[in-house]
């Protein structure tokens, strides 16, 4: 349990040193190996200002962030994730408030990993967007190095 | 001189003559402080400048993967209006990008999109992300685009 919280405030501490983190102005709600990225809305985060939708590019960032955060979170390296690549779907318009995200690892292996995670707003079971993508982890840190 | 709402040329046009204020109406585009650089039928070019608040890892000072996200959607969107024969406002559907290499620290990103098919519905785009050339790409995309249908009321401030 204790290794798990080290984890927790590892990632906590990593975020906080992130530029593109404090930019979007976004935090991670973390609960033992389960986690929640919290977008709150700002202005700077619209595409058009016509609709008061978010952009794209603002969801897209915020999903592949949670997604990375989830899978150092789970996964015992030491440096963050590169991205290999990453698809999104864009099912619902973002409107002008918060926005949340949840990252599931769906495999992890030595050296990749495939994650998905999904953003609503007010309800659940309504996404705005969805991502699948696949990362690139360091080898595995030997035990007691 | 055409109208642009229905005149490609004279959308064309309108758009290079509004180049430089053209992202300033888009706020996230804004932070990430990108600018079109070129356009031409169903292709438009733009430079993401390097900044440090942008970073996304603090260790090898390289810019996040989410602005190239934003950068390329961004271009693939505006990308359809230089194609469309009528104008109408876009939805991104789906985008997907894969990364070949890197990004180096403290350099400018080029992007470029081609909106390269359009269907009554839906414009299909694909975008480059690079430093020099396409010939040494940081990263690919490829994306779907819902078209909206017309709207009557064409507002002031509203993105072409």
């Amino acid at each position: 349990m204790s290794e798990t919280l080290t984890r927790a405030e590892q990632l906590t501490g990593f975020l906080e040193q992130v530029p593109i983190v404090k930019t979007l102005g976004m935090h991670c709600d973390i609960k033992g190996d389960d986690m929640v990225g919290v977008l709150p809305f700002q202005n700077k985060l619209i595409g058009n200002f016509t609709i008061k939708a978010l952009h794209g590019g603002a969801i897209g960032t915020f999903l592949e962030m949670t997604a990375m955060a989830q899978l150092f979170l789970v996964a015992d390296v030491e440096r963050p994730p590169r991205t290999i690549n990453i698809t999104i779907d864009y099912l619902r318009q973002g409107h002008a408030k918060d926005l949340y995200a949840r990252a599931t690892v769906v495999k992890l292996g030595r050296r990749m990993a495939s994650v998905r995670a999904e953003a609503w707003q007010s309800e659940r079971d309504k996404p705005v967007a969805a991502l699948l993508g696949h990362f690139l982890i360091g080898e595995k840190r030997v035990e007691g190095a | 001189m055409g109208n642009p709402m229905n005149d490609l040329d004279a959308r064309i046009e309108f758009m290079r003559e509004n180049m430089a204020q053209m992202m300033s109406v888009t706020p996230w585009a804004n932070e990430m402080g990108f600018e079109v650089t070129r356009i031409e039928k169903g292709h438009i070019w733009g430079v993401q400048p390097f900044k440090d608040h942008l970073i996304g890892d603090p260790e090898t000072q390289v810019i996040h993967g989410g602005v190239i996200t934003t950068l390329l959607d961004n271009l693939c969107g505006m990308s359809c209006s230089t194609k469309l024969k009528e104008f109408r406002f876009v939805a991104t559907l789906d985008l997907r990008i894969d990364y070949m290499r890197p990004a180096e620290s403290g350099r400018d990103i080029l992007g470029e999109a081609e909106c390269y098919h359009v269907t009554k519905s839906v414009a299909f785009c694909r975008a480059w992300a690079y430093h020099e050339s396409r010939e040494k790409v940081i990263a690919t995309a490829q994306g779907a685009f819902a078209i909206n249908k017309p709207r009557s009321n064409f507002k002031k401030g509203d993105q072409l």
